[in-house]
């Protein structure tokens, strides 16, 4: 079920703040975030964020294509290792 | 034998059922394509007129992707997802199913045929 259209892609608001700040400043730090159901809005094209995977953070740099995607698809929280005794 | 979109059409089949076997075409295109060209979804396909086949031909051309084209369109759809690094295009790039179903058992659509694993312990018994 996708979110209704009425209320917009959800962006936290304190992160909303960082990224349009940001954008705004010449110099571009990546900015942390824990805030993995955020949309990446076009306002986030062109920088770099930091998003948590519960374990650390993931860089992630944005790029046109990823609009529409949220954060936490792009910082996956598991890693398989491949399966005891089989050989790489 | 009427050929649309590079798809040779049964004859003997119903003009709605016809149409699927266009790949990108499924009953419910199949029927607003024939309500757009007023054509009856029952005529057979081998009794439709000139005239009503290069309108069907038409409507198909402008508003309805098919075959290649639509192999073609799913294809960079697949490769933006595996290009972006999301979780789906890794899911894709692995050959696991992407919307989060359970990989413990099953899955073996996307899988594939069950690769057995040589030499597993013997549970103990007992």
């Amino acid at each position: 079920m996708s979110r209704s259209l009425k209320k917009g892609p959800y962006v936290h608001y304190k992160l909303e703040k960082r990224v349009l700040e940001m954008q705004e400043s010449t110099k571009k730090t990546p900015i942390k975030t824990w805030s993995r159901a955020s949309m990446i809005t076009p306002d986030f094209v062109g920088l770099s964020i930091q998003v948590h995977n519960g374990n650390k953070f993931i860089p992630v740099y944005v790029t046109e294509n990823m609009v529409g995607h949220k954060l936490g698809e792009f910082a996956p929280t598991r890693i398989f290792r491949g399966h005891a005794g089989s050989k790489k | 034998m009427a050929r649309i979109a590079g798809v040779d059409l049964p004859n003997n089949k119903r003009g709605v059922i016809g149409l699927t076997y266009i790949y990108g075409i499924g009953p419910t295109i199949a029927k607003q394509i024939l309500d757009k060209a007023k054509v009856s979804h029952d005529k057979k396909v081998e009794d439709w007129s000139d005239d009503e086949q290069s309108t069907i031909r038409q409507i198909i051309n402008d508003d309805v992707t098919t075959e290649g084209a639509l192999r073609s369109e799913i294809q960079t759809n697949i490769k933006r997802l595996m290009d972006i690094g999301c979780y789906r295009g890794i899911r894709h790039r692995l050959g696991l199913p992407l919307r989060g179903q359970s990989t413990k058992n099953n899955a073996r659509t996307r899988k594939g045929r069950r690769k057995t694993v040589a030499n597993k312990k013997k549970a103990p018994t007992g």
